[in-house]
């Protein structure tokens, strides 16, 4: 005769099924966590390691200061400075266009929209981030170029300024989601605490909500940013890529993400100029590292300030 | 990176369409003895064969290799484009049987391919004819190559000391790392010399040819293939740029497009050089707006 289990011993081996599963999974999510980290390493030492040749031959400093890129000549001029400039030129212009129209979307949908509204706006959005960066551009090439060069009487529409106004609609979805998401993450209190003291619903998002989601929408600039100084299809098609040294956002420039795209593929695999390139990445993986770095930062004092 | 990738699948099977009917309706071949119906034909080729390299050579490149295949159903050729460097690279490493270059093979490169004990050997393979393109309002239409030089280095910036209107010269220039960018500065600039900071390097032929039509005041370079109704091609040195007078020498600035084998190609590869050399392959050039080899 089979004597069935007792209570206790059933409970028991489910527990440790459970244990046993529960280690595993611990395991494996371990494993995945530090995947993300040593990507990033392994990314950062790739690009060190290509560079090395550039940092031996053209010299760090000589390239960070220098203002003549012509990577073709005879011997190669390897100035990355104007590239620098290139890409904080567009970014800057990408800024002002998507921080005022980004933030003022979010405080909108977030604060004044019905709830029909809201998904609706939340949806398109997110198809705005679903569009590709060559689509962007081929509308650049055919309407803001030219409306550039218009409004601006120039004599070629491709500048700073046209680049950095594709980007800037190009961030808008990130700057308006994680913004959006900040101020949604206010409490609702302090909505109540505001009203009941008698402010008006304006005065409420503006002088309470928006102040209390400000490290958050910091944090979501920052990443539109990160988002506008990594983009390269867009700016390759429409900054026109001359590499001089911009006084205005009304001249052409050259970034450093278009440089790379345009270049990599011509150049001498393991040559001088190949070697360069990649510390032209070294250099851009380092800006974005630091600006998603100090957005993480902001972004983790937000957390804390309401777990309190 | 060019948009013409995305065309070239499209151009490919319409080439293919055209040869096809070529085939049917032209009565004497000189391979007429391998046509299809000749089940036993004697030396039906077979193998495959990998090509890599330059995005100029790219679409002419798929239109030889989709003709060659039709013709030899035992051949297996597959073409990619990434650059001529990278092709070159792809060469060296071993991983493809032709590299396409748009420009000449670099000191570097061969040295690298010595070190592995290749032999690297170039073939010419058709002309590429470069246009000086300007705005269909400009009223500019012959340029010397000294003037050209002077315009590209920045020295004349204006269009009426070049007998044009009272306008500045707005500069487009192919990218640097295109094998066109540094032919043009060989041939036109001038080697001890730099383009004007102040060009505008654009990523394609297209581009160039777009931003010309939208610029009035706008001068650049684009291949013989990709010149449209709505630009102005100038004449330089009084020749203007065509088949003819860049195959005959006449028109200063055109230069040769290159494939690279380790060692002289045997068996298919060289079937299928001698291919593209001969009077199929050379059509075939001139179908995707190249100059043949004379």
């Amino acid at each position: 005769m089979r004597t069935p289990p007792s209570d206790g011993a059933r409970r028991l081996g489910r527990t440790t099924t459970r244990r046993a599963a529960e280690a595993v999974v611990r395991a494996i999510i371990h494993v995945c966590g530090w995947l993300a980290i040593v990507i990033l390493a392994a990314i950062a030492i790739f690009l060190a390691w290509n560079s090395v040749r550039a940092f031996g031959e053209a010299g760090l400093g000589t390239m960070l200061s220098g203002t003549a890129w012509y990577p073709t000549s005879d011997p190669g001029k390897f100035g990355m400075l104007p590239l620098i400039l290139g890409s904080l030129f567009v970014t800057g212009v990408a800024l002002a266009v998507s921080v005022p129209v980004g933030v003022a979307a979010a405080v909108f949908i977030s604060e004044f929209s019905g709830p029909g509204v809201k998904d609706v706006m939340k949806s398109i959005i997110e198809f705005m981030a679903a569009v590709p960066s060559v689509v962007y551009g081929l509308i650049g090439v055919a309407v803001v170029i030219p409306l550039v060069k218009d409004v601006f009487a120039l004599n070629s529409g491709m500048t700073a300024l046209t680049g950095g106004i594709v980007l800037g609609v190009m961030s808008l979805p990130t700057v308006i989601s994680i913004s959006e998401d900040a101020l949604h993450a206010v409490p609702f209190d302090l909505r109540q605490g505001s009203a009941a003291l008698g402010n008006t619903r304006w005065q409420t998002t503006f002088k309470v909500t928006v102040p209390a989601a400000g490290s958050g929408i910091f944090a979501a600039v920052m990443l539109g940013l990160g988002r506008a100084i990594g983009e390269t299809m867009a700016v390759l098609m429409l900054t026109g890529n001359a590499a001089v040294m911009p006084t205005t956002v009304l001249e052409s420039v050259r970034t450093m993400t278009g440089t790379i795209a345009a270049e990599m593929g011509e150049v001498v695999q393991g040559g001088l100029h190949y070697s360069v390139l990649f510390a032209v990445g070294l250099v851009l993986f380092a800006i974005t590292f630091t600006i998603n770095l100090a957005a993480d930062l902001v972004l983790e004092r937000q957390r804390k300030r309401w777990r309190r | 990176m060019d948009l013409r990738k995305f065309v070239a699948p499209a151009l490919a099977a319409l080439l293919l369409a055209g040869t096809m009917a070529l085939a049917g309706c032209s009565a004497e071949e000189p391979a007429s003895e391998a046509e299809p119906t000749a089940e036993g034909a004697a030396e039906e080729l077979e193998g495959s064969i990998t090509v890599q390299g330059s995005d100029t050579l790219l679409n002419v490149a798929t239109a030889w290799s989709e003709s060659f295949m039709d013709e030899n159903p035992g051949v297996d050729i597959s073409v990619q484009g990434g650059g001529s460097g990278t092709g070159i690279a792809a060469l060296i490493n071993g991983t493809v049987d032709f590299a396409n270059s748009s420009r000449g093979i670099k000191d570097e490169e061969i040295a690298e391919a010595e070190g592995k004990g290749m032999d690297i050997v170039e073939h010419s393979v058709a002309i590429d004819g470069i246009a000086v393109v300007v705005n269909p309002a400009n009223g500019v239409s012959n340029l010397s190559l000294d003037e050209l030089g002077r315009i590209f280095r920045g020295e004349v910036t204006n269009w009426k000391d070049v007998g044009g209107a009272d306008a500045e010269i707005v500069l487009l220039s192919r990218d640097s790392s295109s094998g066109t960018y540094e032919y043009f500065k060989e041939a036109v600039v001038g080697e001890d010399f730099e383009y004007a900071a102040s060009a505008k390097l654009l990523p394609s032929n297209q581009a160039i040819a777009g931003e010309v039509t939208a610029n009035e005041a706008g001068i650049g370079y684009i291949g013989l293939g990709y010149i449209t109704p709505d630009v102005k091609v100038v004449a330089v040195d009084d020749v203007v740029a065509t088949v003819e007078t860049a195959a005959d020498g006449t028109y200063p600035i055109s230069r040769y497009l290159y494939m690279y084998s380790d060692g002289e190609p045997e068996g298919v590869m060289a079937a299928y050089l001698d291919w593209i050399l001969g009077a199929e392959g050379q059509q075939l050039v001139e179908d995707e707006g190249f100059v043949p080899l004379p």
